[in-house]
């Protein structure tokens, strides 16, 4: 192999509601050897069960799927580019059929679309797990509650599938550094085992892995970090050597900053021991990292380490916990914070009169301390405006609702000068609480299906 | 001189359940030490007062000069289970840029945005 040979890694996307068009132009630009995309969060799986239960029309995968395939697939056809995604959620057969339409609507024949499936683990999770990480209690308890469970998957059946020869490969719950690093397995040929490439490329997949926010996304502060153009941002480009060291970048002209900054802020996100960072894969560490800008947003990122992978895979474990019933109202002009002072002790007496069951209720002014609670300073000036929030988190729907509903009486039995909305929309949403658990590496048998155009 | 911690680092912060990790880079690597100095574990908890339960545990990457500070009981139950508007906790990582840590006089030029 050649040792001096670089391959070009780009996002297509960091969660399921990002925007579009930079993954188009990654596609189109990028000149991509392959382009990942990243669409879930903690609670996707469950969210999208509880959907598929009330909605037969759903099919289970990234509802933004079709929007996706049809920017990036003609560039990314011409090119070669080939796809990893998790966008097949809870249906990875389904959404690779459904890129299979698109191949051929864009005249691509003979096209192998992989779907990895073995993930949704819901009606074993009990036989293969004992114990809820976040409070020690046996995963038993959440019997009665129990919507989904699914094991984080690592690289190696995405990287199985791209061996295969699949030009796009579609799966349910990977760790998401992993879709990024399982190109790298394949065209380096690293073993599974191999922790010190596997360390460098899962860390190198978890700066990927938030798409703008390498790029110069959730970073600017004017006056202290600024970028030039935020609103025209691109999303990342690894360019990756076999040894595991990557130059991350982005598609010139367009805005945002690749810096030392843009690289250190997203190295740690969502990490807790950086010496630790435990993925399907590998433990990375993270604090032997070395980062050199080696020209205008571009910043070299080497000496990642890594450790061997732990026995266990991660599950996570969807539950059904309840609805939390929420709205809004407003005051301004002189005197607002009185009355919206006055607002909440009504409130309060109002719930303690319909008799509201809830395990928490919050009665927050917006601008004041409706978003970091009680450390909040008071403020130095009477605010013009201010908005009531009130939010409660109840057992039953028909509790929740009545948060909505004491919020109305507010229109014309409350306080002078109340701004009301009429309610235009939902104002109980379900939660999908998550919990996780262990489940022993080798229960664990993921399985491909392949497709052609 | 007295300064406020924007001037000093920046700082991010991400979600894991119910704990939210703050990480706080030094702008200038003369400044790190100042910050690991004074920015301990118990001063952020007592930043963050009446909103982050804890306990909260710090980590050090001397190399790249930053702390990683790992906030439990920071996101009101979790994510999905949260009542507050910022559930994710995004913008918990600014509440910390007014932590006030004193900096020698001579090292002003390493300082950001100070007129």
């Amino acid at each position: 192999m050649d040792k001096n040979r670089i391959i070009r890694i780009g996002a297509g996307s960091a969660w399921w509601g990002d925007r579009i068009e930079p993954a188009a132009l990654n596609a189109a630009h990028g000149d991509l050897d392959y382009l990942c995309f990243e669409t879930m969060a903690e609670a996707t799986i469950s969210a999208a069960q509880v959907r598929a239960r009330r909605d037969p029309s759903f099919p289970g995968y990234d509802t933004y799927l079709d929007d996706r395939m049809k920017a990036v697939l003609p560039a990314c056809l011409a090119r070669g580019t080939r796809i990893v995604t998790n966008q097949g959620w809870i249906n990875p057969d389904g959404a690779a059929e459904r890129i299979v339409h698109w191949l051929r609507h864009f005249g691509a024949k003979g096209v192998k679309v992989a779907a990895v499936n073995g993930s949704l683990i819901t009606d074993r999770v009990l036989e293969l797990t004992d114990t809820i990480l976040e409070n020690g209690l046996p995963t038993s308890t959440l019997t009665p509650s129990l919507v989904s469970a699914e094991v984080y998957l690592g690289a190696e059946p995405l990287a199985e599938a791209l061996r295969a020869g699949a030009q796009i490969v579609v799966s349910g719950r990977v760790a998401d550094p992993s879709i990024f690093m399982a190109p790298m397995m394949v065209e380096f040929g690293w073993d599974p085992l191999d922790h010190l490439h596997l360390g460098r490329g899962n860390g190198i997949g978890h700066l990927l892995e938030c798409g703008a926010q390498v790029t110069g996304g959730y970073f600017s502060d004017p006056g202290f970090k600024d970028v030039p153009e935020p609103w025209n941002l691109a999303f990342p480009i690894a360019e990756v050597d076999a040894d595991g060291n990557a130059v991350i970048t982005k598609v010139a002209g367009t805005g945002g900053a690749v810096n030392i900054k843009t690289v250190k802020e997203q190295l740690l996100y969502e990490v807790h021991d950086p010496a630790n960072y435990l993925t399907p894969d590998v433990v990375v560490d993270f604090t032997t990292t070395r980062l050199e800008q080696i020209g205008p947003d571009r910043v070299r990122v080497t000496h990642i380490s890594g450790k061997p992978r732990t026995p266990t895979l991660k599950v996570s474990i969807g539950c059904q916990e309840g609805f939390i019933g929420e709205d809004m109202f407003f005051y301004a002009g002189e005197g607002a914070l009185r009355r919206a002072q006055l607002a909440k002790r009504i409130l309060e007496e109002r719930f303690r009169i319909v008799g509201l069951e809830a395990e928490e209720i919050r009665i927050d002014f917006l601008g004041i301390n409706a978003i970091h609670g009680a450390m909040s300073p008071a403020p130095a000036v009477e605010p013009y405006e201010v908005a009531v929030r009130v939010a409660a988190r109840c057992k039953t729907r028909e509790q929740a609702n009545k948060v909505g509903r004491e919020v109305d009486g507010m229109a014309v039995s409350g306080v002078g000068h109340t701004g009301k909305r009429v309610p235009h929309q939902d104002r109980v949403r379900e939660i999908i609480g998550v919990w996780s658990a262990l489940v022993p590496r080798d229960r664990i048998h993921p399985t491909i299906r392949y497709f052609e155009s | 001189m007295k300064v406020k911690l924007q001037h000093v680092a920046h700082t991010r912060s991400g979600d894991k359940g119910n704990t939210s990790n703050i990480s706080v880079m030094a702008h200038d690597p003369e400044l790190y030490p100042y910050l690991k100095e004074q920015l301990t574990a118990e001063r952020l908890h007592r930043h963050y007062a009446g909103t982050v339960a804890g306990p909260v545990l710090r980590y050090e990457v001397d190399g790249l000069a930053m702390l990683n500070f790992v906030c439990h009981g920071a996101l009101g139950g979790g994510v999905s289970r949260s009542l507050c508007l910022d559930n994710y906790g995004k913008s918990l990582s600014a509440a910390i840029l007014g932590f006030e840590l004193e900096i020698p006089d001579s090292l002003r030029g390493r300082l950001l945005g100070m007129a």
